[in-house]
């Protein structure tokens, strides 16, 4: 293991963004977090779907195994001031602060506001473009890439 | 090997950092000189997971079948690493890894660690990367690590093969039997199973299937047919991939199918390394050898050939 180590085999192209989808919450359905998944897909990022029903535990446990870029929780039920605190939290424990943490929901302003103050990123209401989060997630993730190289 | 101190990241893996694990499957997904630094530190620490490959075509039920093989070794006390292997698009690069999704319930189980990947619709980098990931599951120290990839292409079903035991999975909407051993994904099975027996079909696809296995040359084992309601249970595989892992075990069955699936790795690598190392500086060699083919002073062929005179000599 002296001699000097050989380059790599393969030339390093730049990683895709890889992004969290989740929904958060008991209500029962994943239609818009699906919608979500497949544009930021057809953004070239890579979006590992984790599906109903995501305690923050199991959230942030599948943000650390699969070492994503970002988090994006869907939620409708109401709980916003509980779970985005809480991933935050959990983030934090498991050393995931560069981890962008955004989402969408029907979450009023001033609990957006709150929340954002927490270190929550911004969060989508119905009806927003997909593009308008795509973009943010890009620009987000490039900047935090670059203040972690 | 023994005598350098392990580099931290290497050490925190060994210890069951779990974070350090989802990193250095970054590096490994990258396979940068860090990637390679950390497999050289902790390559002694390979080869104690029993490895299990999934494949088959996309949509037979492969997740479901893994959740429920995953189950059954929780239920024995064992943990489980997965690697969890989704096609990329080649336009975009970007992909929906949904594997998780399909594993929900053993996903979150602290004992469970599940990676996706996409494939990158590179076809070297795949079959070199999954493996390098899977060696890092087996470091840190899971007792059984399992693939999943999705048998579309060869590199899929090469990186299935690095497995000790290799299921390949079918379904009576994925095709027909004669499909399947075209793809090759016969021939590589250790067992094979036939999803959503619920299905009409399912019982003829099975039949064909022994069919096929009695007409092939009589070999060492011969790969159990299994029928599966993945929805209900996946007791059936569990217990044939059991069976094969326990009859690899007999008379150093093992060691041989390691040994020969390492001299596949160390092969591929080489070629890798020994043609970047030739090529290095070369540009304008290939440059002019290829303008002489572009003016048909030489053709193509001739025109390899000389650059590799050219570049031993
Ligand atoms: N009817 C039936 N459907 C199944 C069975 N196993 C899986 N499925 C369904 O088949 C679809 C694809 O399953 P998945 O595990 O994601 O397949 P993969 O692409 O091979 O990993 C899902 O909708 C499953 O619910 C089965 O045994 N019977
Ligand atoms: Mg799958």
């Amino acid at each position: 293991m002296s001699a000097p180590s050989p380059r790599a085999p393969l030339p390093r192209s730049p990683r895709p963004i890889r992004v969290l989808v989740a929904k958060a919450g008991l209500d029962g359905h994943d239609r818009g977090a699906k919608v979500v998944a497949q544009a930021l897909r057809d953004a070239g990022m890579e979006v590992v779907y984790t599906g109903l029903r995501q305690t923050p535990e199991m959230i942030v446990k599948a943000a650390s195994e699969e070492d994503v870029d970002a988090i994006g929780i869907s939620l409708l039920s109401g709980a916003h001031m509980t779970v985005f605190p809480r991933v935050l939290e959990l983030l934090k424990e498991h050393g995931l602060s560069h981890v962008l943490l955004t989402g969408g929901g029907v979450i009023p302003e001033k609990d957006c506001e709150a929340l954002r103050a927490a270190g929550v990123g911004m969060l989508f209401g119905p009806g927003t473009r997909t593009s308008d989060l795509i973009q943010y997630i890009q620009r987000e993730v490039a900047l935090r890439r670059a203040h972690s190289a | 090997m023994s005598t350098t101190p392990l580099p931290p990241d290497a050490e925190a893996i060994l210890r069951g950092d779990r974070r350090a694990l989802g990193k250095g499957l970054t590096c490994a997904e990258a396979m940068d000189d860090e990637a390679l630094a950390l497999l050289d530190a902790l390559w002694g620490s390979t080869g104690r997971a029993r490895r299990i490959g999934i494949t088959g075509p996309p949509g037979v039920g492969k997740s479901t079948l893994a959740s429920g093989v995953i189950r059954a070794h929780r239920a024995l006390g064992r943990s489980v690493g997965v690697l969890a292997v989704d096609p990329s698009s080649p336009l975009t690069g970007g992909a929906l890894l949904g594997d998780r999704h399909r594993m929900g319930a053993e996903a979150g189980d602290p004992n469970v660690f599940l990676r996706s990947f996409g494939s990158r619709g590179s076809t070297g980098g795949l079959s070199r990367a999954a493996p390098f990931a899977l060696d890092l599951l087996d470091a840190a120290g899971f007792d059984v690590v399992l693939v999943e990839t999705a048998g579309v292409g060869q590199t899929e079903i090469e990186v299935a093969t690095s497995a000790d035991s290799v299921a390949v999975v079918l379904s009576p909407e994925s095709g027909d039997a004669v499909q399947a051993m075209k793809a090759g994904l016969i021939e590589i099975a250790d067992v094979l199973c036939v999803n959503k027996a619920d299905r009409e079909g399912a019982e003829a696809m099975a039949e064909a299937l022994e069919g096929m296995l009695d007409r092939a040359p009589p070999a060492p084992w011969r790969p159990p047919v299994v029928r599966t309601r993945a929805l209900e249970d996946a007791t059936a595989l569990f217990e044939a991939l059991e069976a094969h892992g326990t009859w690899l075990l007999e008379g150093g069955r093992i060691e041989e199918r390691r040994r020969r699936g390492l001299r596949g790795r160390l092969r591929t690598l080489v070629h890798a390394l020994l043609a970047e190392r030739l090529l290095a500086g070369r540009d304008a060699l290939l440059d002019a050898r290829a303008g002489e083919a572009a003016g048909k002073r030489r053709s193509l062929l001739d025109a390899a050939r000389s650059t590799v005179e050219e570049i031993l000599r």
